[in-house]
């Protein structure tokens, strides 16, 4: 049996993995309730979805958003990638590439709403309020994402992160991949299925 | 290591003992003191709901009785409701978790310290947050279910529902991050050879419990999220005017309240499990049978919410599976009570207070059981929602389930915590008193329910048969407190004049008897390695644990260490450095106090302000510490 307190390089994830991966999956569950809630009241609702007088939501800059987004994760994984064999110089490359592309996707969320609202509010009807609350929950964690990278790219400048001790990288990574993947659920959501 | 100044177990003392004084009180991230703190506030809570109760009985001993009018008796019952399940029955459960997961699974804190003291103080300050409209007769007072269109802006104007609304989606903060930290360090830091097939049977109940949590909160919290939005900034959800649909308040809520009925069930369940080993003297009867039921109950115990609501027209084909799915998850649970039975039998039985209270369990539970399998049922259930019935049912489940083996637990578990025994003659008169006192508070209400009694009424008029089933009730409620101030009474004798109870009062199998009562800061002087599921019986183990504890092998004296070992096959895997005592999860609980308190009142500012501290105290949190900075060098 070992006596000395260091052993080899850990065989399992470590527990910070553990836990993002725990908060990403009761994330993944709040995003399934709210989609479900979505269903349920269009299956229960009278007359057309979306309702009378409101445009079925336009699909260019939708799918545009989506693949900005989706997109961020490939120099997110590259960044992880570069630091696990040492490379910080990727490490931040990575970071800041996924960061410009996580804000520009919130840049064109805000154009969305800024069009958006002026047909249709959150409080006009059931059909905004959850338009507006699937979509504002999911800007919501791509805004907390971006100030994580953000503070990821400061403590790298630091140089905090390396070959064998880069959790923080993983596990934001982990969060990240989660929220770029939720979007083609809400894009599926929102923009697709009025249209089926 | 070569050169060693002091003993090991010295250089633990110094390294974990945490100094006194009040910024240490505010800072600790000990999970046993924490998990006294859980203790000791929820059972202040349940202090709170039981006195609500006591006055609920009283206005309703005799007809037409005046002492507390309608607007009161709503905010009382609801609190009554909301306490016990939010605010006594899981923090307490999480209480027992929290001082004991460690300990039975030979870590030395739970996997994240601080995130543990962090959902302690969120759980303090959301029940206080439920609380705090009391005083302006601005309690939550529509139930504990909730149900709009009541709850609504419309009907129920005023704070009283965002005090509901605010107040558990806060609280879930605090059950989110204690679950999560739960499957973790059961995952991750159970002793070397402690294999998930050797894992004591309460561990498996918080793991399956905290795993229900983690899917059925966000229901809830989603519930509570779209209440809000619709109250405070007219959205829509569920006012059928603009859409909505009144249904899916109950669908969100029930989704997570079944589960969450056995959220509640589970520990319980598993302390029945730990208890009933250790007084027949044996190993329990089929211990992959009740592991996998345990899990099975809570995958099951997601199917079959709609039985709750059998009685607002849904379409029968759905009705027949959700009625389907209830009567199967009697299967799990009869293995679990057979389980229990066979060891009994088997073994002999000791007749000590804590055993005396899991057989109470065991009786209320099958008797609450039964009327269970016949709300199952639609014809019947429809027959009688909503009635006295459902009360009677609910309490024998809850109280039978939940409260019985709560209190066993105290009576089991007091020991190691406080390292005095309770008195045995106070412990079984309190236990035939409150077993007394809840049959006859609560038998009765079968009988008013099936009378035609409706649930939730603040007065009847006489001659309709309820009276001496009332009368009944509240004297028994009144005996049922006796029952318990004699704990209260048995619990403080303890503390002043209890016979010191050494380390292994009962004979018990799990490690948390293999070490002092009360247990050192550092819980193991050695890293335990375990080769059974009765680790604490395994006499040569121990003694193997206690030389090299001699030797200084595995016992990772420098600073705040503890092994992390494989998920499944519980093989030393890698040495973890815990992090020492620290002030911001206090802070950080403080900054989302007034963020919450913010959304209440609708100042945006001010929750403005609370957001940018709370991101602020997150950030300080996550600042390197020292010995990270050395590490780096290392690598």
């Amino acid at each position: 049996m070992v006596s000395s307190p260091v052993l080899s390089v850990p065989r399992s994830a470590s527990t910070a993995w553990w836990g993002m991966l725990l908060l990403v999956a009761t994330e993944a569950a709040l995003f399934a309730v709210l989609i479900a809630s979505y269903f349920y009241l269009r299956f229960h609702a009278d007359g057309g979805w979306p309702p009378e007088g409101i445009g079925d939501p336009k699909l260019v800059r939708a799918s545009l958003m989506t693949s900005v987004l989706l997109a961020s994760s490939v120099p997110m994984a590259l960044a992880e990638a570069g630091i696990a064999r040492g490379d910080r110089r990727r490490l931040r490359a990575g970071l800041a590439a996924s960061f410009g592309l996580g804000a520009l996707f919130l840049g064109l969320q805000a154009l969305e709403y800024r069009e958006q609202l002026r047909e249709l509010r959150p409080q006009t009807d059931a059909y905004g309020s959850l338009v507006y609350t699937i979509t504002g929950a999911h800007a919501a964690h791509v805004a907390l994402g971006l100030a994580l990278l953000a503070w990821l790219q400061l403590r790298a400048w630091l140089g905090a992160y390396g070959p064998r001790r880069h959790v923080a990288v993983q596990v934001i990574a982990l969060y990240w991949h989660f929220v770029t993947l939720a979007s083609t659920v809400v894009f599926a959501t929102v923009y697709l299925s009025p249209r089926v | 290591m070569a050169a060693i100044a002091e003993q090991p177990v010295e250089r633990l003392e110094s390294s974990w003992e945490e100094p006194g004084g009040l910024v240490t009180w505010l800072a600790t991230v000990d999970h046993k003191r924490i998990g006294v703190r859980y203790l000791v506030t929820a059972f202040a809570f349940f202090v709170v709901a039981g006195v609500e109760a006591l006055v609920l009985r009283v206005q309703l001993a005799v007809p037409r009785n005046g002492l507390v009018g309608p607007a009161l008796y709503d905010q009382l019952f609801t609190l009554h409701g909301v306490t016990m399940i939010f605010l006594f029955a899981t923090p307490m459960l999480a209480g027992f978790g929290n001082f004991f997961v460690p300990l039975m699974i030979g870590a030395r804190d739970m996997a994240f310290p601080r995130l543990n003291a962090f959902s302690y103080w969120i759980f303090l300050a959301s029940g206080l947050f439920i609380y705090a409209g009391l005083p302006f007769s601005a309690a939550p007072n529509d139930g504990w279910f909730n149900y709009v269109p009541l709850a609504s802006a419309e009907y129920t104007p005023g704070l009283n529902i965002d005090f509901y609304g605010f107040g558990l989606l806060f609280l879930a903060v605090s059950t989110t991050a204690g679950a999560v930290n739960f499957i973790v360090t059961i995952l991750k830091l159970r002793a070397p050879g402690m294999s998930i097939n050797r894992m004591p049977l309460f561990v498996w109940a918080v793991l399956t419990t905290s795993f229900a949590l983690v899917f059925a909160l966000p229901s809830l919290s989603t519930a509570n999220l779209l209440l809000e939005l619709e109250r405070k900034h007219g959205f829509h959800f569920f006012d059928a005017g603009a859409g909505g649909d009144a249904l899916l308040w109950q669908h969100l809520f029930w989704i997570f309240g079944h589960p969450d009925v056995y959220i509640i069930f589970l520990p319980a369940v598993g302390i029945v499990s730990t208890i009933v080993p250790v007084f027949s003297r044996r190993p329990i009867v089929g211990y992959t049978a009740v592991a996998l039921s345990t899990v099975l109950t809570g995958i099951l115990g997601f199917g079959v919410w709609v039985h709750h609501m059998f009685a607002v027209g849904l379409p029968q084909i759905s009705m027949g599976f959700f009625a389907a799915a209830s009567l199967l998850i009697a299967i799990p649970s009869g293995v679990q009570v057979f389980a229990w039975i066979a060891t009994l039998l088997r073994g002999r039985p000791v007749l000590q207070t804590p055993l005396l209270f899991v057989l109470g369990f065991v009786v209320v539970f099958v008797v609450g059981g039964l009327t269970g399998v016949m709300f199952a049922s639609v014809p019947f259930d429809q027959q009688i929602t909503d009635s006295y019935f459902v009360v009677a049912h609910f309490h024998y489940v809850l109280f039978g389930g939940a409260v019985f083996p709560i209190f066993a637990a105290l009576h089991f578990w007091l020991p190691k915590i406080t390292g005095r025994l309770l008195s045995e003659r106070l412990g079984k008169a309190s236990f035939w008193l409150m077993f007394a006192g809840f049959n006859l508070a609560f038998f009765p209400m079968h009988v008013s329910g099936l009378l035609g009694m409706p649930r939730r009424v603040y007065t009847y008029p006489a001659g309709l048969g309820w009276d001496a089933a009332n009368l009944l009730s509240t004297v028994g409620a009144f005996a049922l407190a006796l029952g318990i101030l004699l704990v209260v009474v048995n619990v403080a004798w303890s503390r002043k004049r209890g016979p010191w109870a050494g380390a292994d009062p009962w004979g018990g199998d799990s490690l948390e008897w293999a070490i002092p009562s009360p247990p050192r800061p550092y819980n193991f002087p050695v890293v335990p390695l375990v080769r059974s599921a009765h680790p604490n019986w395994d006499r040569a183990d121990r003694e193997e644990d206690a030389r090299r504890a001699g030797q200084a092998e595995l016992v990772l004296a420098e600073g705040h260490q503890t092994l992390a070992t494989t998920v499944l096959d519980g093989e030393a895997d890698d040495v973890l450095h815990m992090p020492e005592e620290s002030l911001w999860p206090f802070v950080l609980a403080l900054t989302l106090s007034v963020l919450f308190a913010g959304l209440l009142l609708d100042l945006p500012l001010v929750a403005t302000a609370g957001g940018v501290m709370a991101l602020g105290a997150l950030a300080g949190w996550h600042l390197p510490r020292a010995e990270d900075e050395d590490e780096d060098e290392a690598w």
